[in-house]
């Protein structure tokens, strides 16, 4: 973690290049330090976020006036930090038969905020949660005592999740967690507090500047998709090859228990939707064995997606399994126990993030908490699908090998696709598939569950998804267009974004048929597209221009009337079918 | 970063026996440091307008920069109680 110091020296850095962004720093305690570390914290992400601070105090003024500066800046995101410390102050000011509605009082108070907020501006709100004071009044017996301070303010955490979980564009950051990791003593200083209204160490400031960016790096596409593991020293304790089965530390032998504990780290991690390989230099037989024969084993073959162990370096085969997943070596961990293997991965692969692990395996997982790896900003249920569907990625490509032509080969894997409207069923996917996808996205424009909801009763769009099943199994929703009647007789293709595990199956073919067909029938003759280059989607450049759209200045255009319906070997079906 | 290291060495060694001279040098790269500013010259007498980039704001970062060096930590009472440099010397001097 860099130091606050630090992070003000970037201040004075180039910014020209960076990613701009518009933030919007609300607190009812002293935020220029935090502001500042902030900014210098989105400079090592390569954004330069532009930040307008309201004054100390400002939050509700700022928010219910609908003249304030703050809608004037019109920030994509908005920060609100209301802090303990002046929470425990309007408690304390109180009539003892109101302390116990504290929290509800709160709780309304942040509704409305969001409400207002909604309602003036595009963006995503960023909420702190409280840190934890202990009053001492009641002791352990306000565990008991509704109307107690430590009871309001753990109520309050509680109903913040509770309203976060309901409303989309609305994030907590967890103040409360950095609190719990490092202690009060190192987050808090009473002498600076007591003579400047700030209640954040200098030393903290940095800590909650980076947890903030998780999440807003998240909102931009950017968090960690999959987790590649090495086998012995990490995965369990010993080497497999030389103490063979019986002896390897998992369970209940030697110190297995910080193994299984890691293990059941990275299952649930699988389960929520991160890929997990494993790459090891071990003969793949030998390595596989744990996996099929330890009973204290909590990681099975079916939750590794891809496995490689090899006598080959590990960079070659985390590109490998690169080439499998086609995700980015930034959106990748790496977790190894030796330490010149994280060096070479680190200097050879950029992007990857390669943790500096404990050498005592019992530290790997509190170490790894403290990092936060896999912040995120939407879950689906389909998460949990992903294993299986890179698996079955691997099938095909073997499958792929034993067929003479490119047809015959996508016509024997018997392809159907549900195109739909958004629905309240597949919104939450929608909204993910926006943020996570880089590469193949004409546009990448991010949306949230909220985005979705409103484009899907706006005449003015007209929003598909694709899924796509075949006989090895069902991919799931894997292609967005959302088209905009942008004139009476043009179509503009605000986003055209697809999955890249579905790639070379003819989808492009068939979404492009669909949404011409769609344009004939409503009686448009143009569908006009648009290419924005990003660091990642230059394997879109061309896409239009493949699919025959004409060059039009800075857009693509295509007529729709000359248009024939391209071959492809997927079959078309709606949900009522 | 090699002159920080020998600011502390030079510290561990004399910590007991350092005079107002040498706790006013040590200071002078504390602030040096913090404010980014090469071409700091403190005396005894130096107050916050003399010094380029000392503000209300970095005064906090001042603070708690020389509470690491020293390893001490000033109540809230002498944070607001320093007139100059001179007085920041009498309550690191009374804690050494």
């Amino acid at each position: 973690m860099q130091t606050f110091a630090a992070l003000k020296k970037n201040l004075k850095k180039d910014y020209t290049g960076l990613v701009p962004l518009k933030l919007a720093l609300l607190g009812d305690s002293a935020t220029q330090l935090l502001s500042q570390a902030l900014r210098g914290a989105a400079y090592d992400e390569g954004f330069d976020l532009q930040i307008w601070e309201a004054d100390f105090g400002q939050v509700e003024r700022q928010v219910f006036d609908e003249g304030s500066e703050l809608y004037a800046f019109e920030p994509s995101i908005v920060v609100i930090f209301q802090s303990a410390h002046k929470l425990l102050g309007t408690y304390n000011k109180l009539k003892p038969e109101a302390f116990s509605l504290l929290a509800d009082n709160r709780m309304d108070l942040v509704g409305n905020m969001y409400s207002q907020l909604k309602e003036k501006l595009n963006a995503r709100i960023i909420y702190y949660n409280y840190t934890e004071i202990n009053d001492a009044v009641f002791g352990s017996y306000s565990n008991k005592v509704a109307s107690s301070f430590p009871f309001q303010l753990r109520k309050l955490n509680y109903r913040l999740m509770e309203f976060a979980a309901a409303t989309p564009d609305f994030f907590v950051c967890d103040l409360s967690t950095i609190q719990n990791q490092y202690g009060k003593s190192a987050i808090f200083q009473s002498s600076i507090y007591i003579n400047t209204e700030m209640v954040l160490s200098v030393d903290t400031l940095p800590e909650v500047a980076v947890k903030t960016l998780d999440i807003i790096k998240a909102l931009n596409g950017r968090f960690k998709k999959c987790v590649i593991l090495d086998l012995d020293n990490t995965t369990w304790g010993g080497i497999i090859g030389d103490d063979g089965l019986e002896n390897i530390q998992i369970g209940s032998l030697g110190i297995g228990k910080a193994f299984s504990e890691f293990q059941y780290w990275v299952k649930k991690l699988q389960k929520r939707g991160i890929i997990v390989a494993v790459c090891s230099k071990n003969t793949e037989r030998i390595a596989k064995e744990p996996f099929e024969k330890h009973p204290d084993m909590v990681l099975r073959l079916e939750d590794i997606a891809v496995f490689v162990a090899n006598w080959e370096t590990k960079v070659d085969n985390i590109r490998h399994i690169q080439s499998i997943l086609n995700i980015g070596f930034d959106s990748m961990v790496f977790l190894d126990d030796n330490p010149f293997e994280r060096n070479i991965v680190r200097e050879n692969i950029a992007g990857i993030t390669v943790p500096e692990l404990p050498e005592d395996p019992a530290e790997y997982l509190e170490y790894l908490y403290t990092l936060n790896l896999f912040e995120t900003v939407s879950y689906s249920g389909e998460d949990a699908e992903r294993t299986k569907q890179y698996q079955v990625e691997a099938q095909r490509a073997v499958l792929q090998k034993s067929f003479g032509s490119e047809d015959e080969f996508l016509q024997s894997l018997e392809m159907v696709s549900v195109v739909e409207p958004f629905t309240k069923f597949n919104t939450p996917r929608v909204a993910q598939l926006s943020q996570r996808s880089n590469q193949f996205n004409l546009r990448t424009v991010r949306y949230t569950e909220a985005d979705i909801e409103s484009m899907a009763d706006n005449n003015a769009y007209a929003p598909f998804t694709f899924t796509l099943v075949d006989k090895f199994g069902d991919n799931g929703l894997i292609c967005i267009i959302i088209l905009k009647k942008e004139s009476a007789d043009t179509l503009f293709i605000e986003t055209w974004l697809m999955s890249c595990r579905v790639l070379k199956r003819g989808m492009e073919d068939f979404t492009l048929n669909t949404i011409v067909n769609y344009a004939k029938d409503n009686g448009f003759a143009y569908l006009k597209g648009e290419y924005i280059p990003t660091p990642k989607n230059e394997m879109v450049k061309d896409h239009f221009k493949k699919l025959g759209f004409r060059e039009a200045g800075s857009y693509w255009q295509l007529d729709v009337a000359a248009h024939e319906n391209k071959k492809c070997f997927i079959v078309k079906k709606s949900n009522n079918d | 970063m090699w002159l920080h290291t020998k600011t502390k060495n030079v510290l561990l060694l004399k910590k007991a026996t350092m005079t107002r001279e040498e706790i006013l040098q040590v200071i002078s790269k504390v602030f040096a440091d913090t404010l980014d500013e090469d071409n700091i010259v403190l005396s005894e007498s130096s107050k916050a307008d003399d010094v380029e980039g000392w503000d209300s704001l970095t005064h906090v970062q001042l603070v708690v920069a020389v509470e690491k060096q020293f390893k001490i930590r000033f109540t809230a009472k002498e944070i607001q109680s320093w007139k100059n440099v001179g007085e920041l010397i009498d309550s690191i001097n009374s804690k050494l």
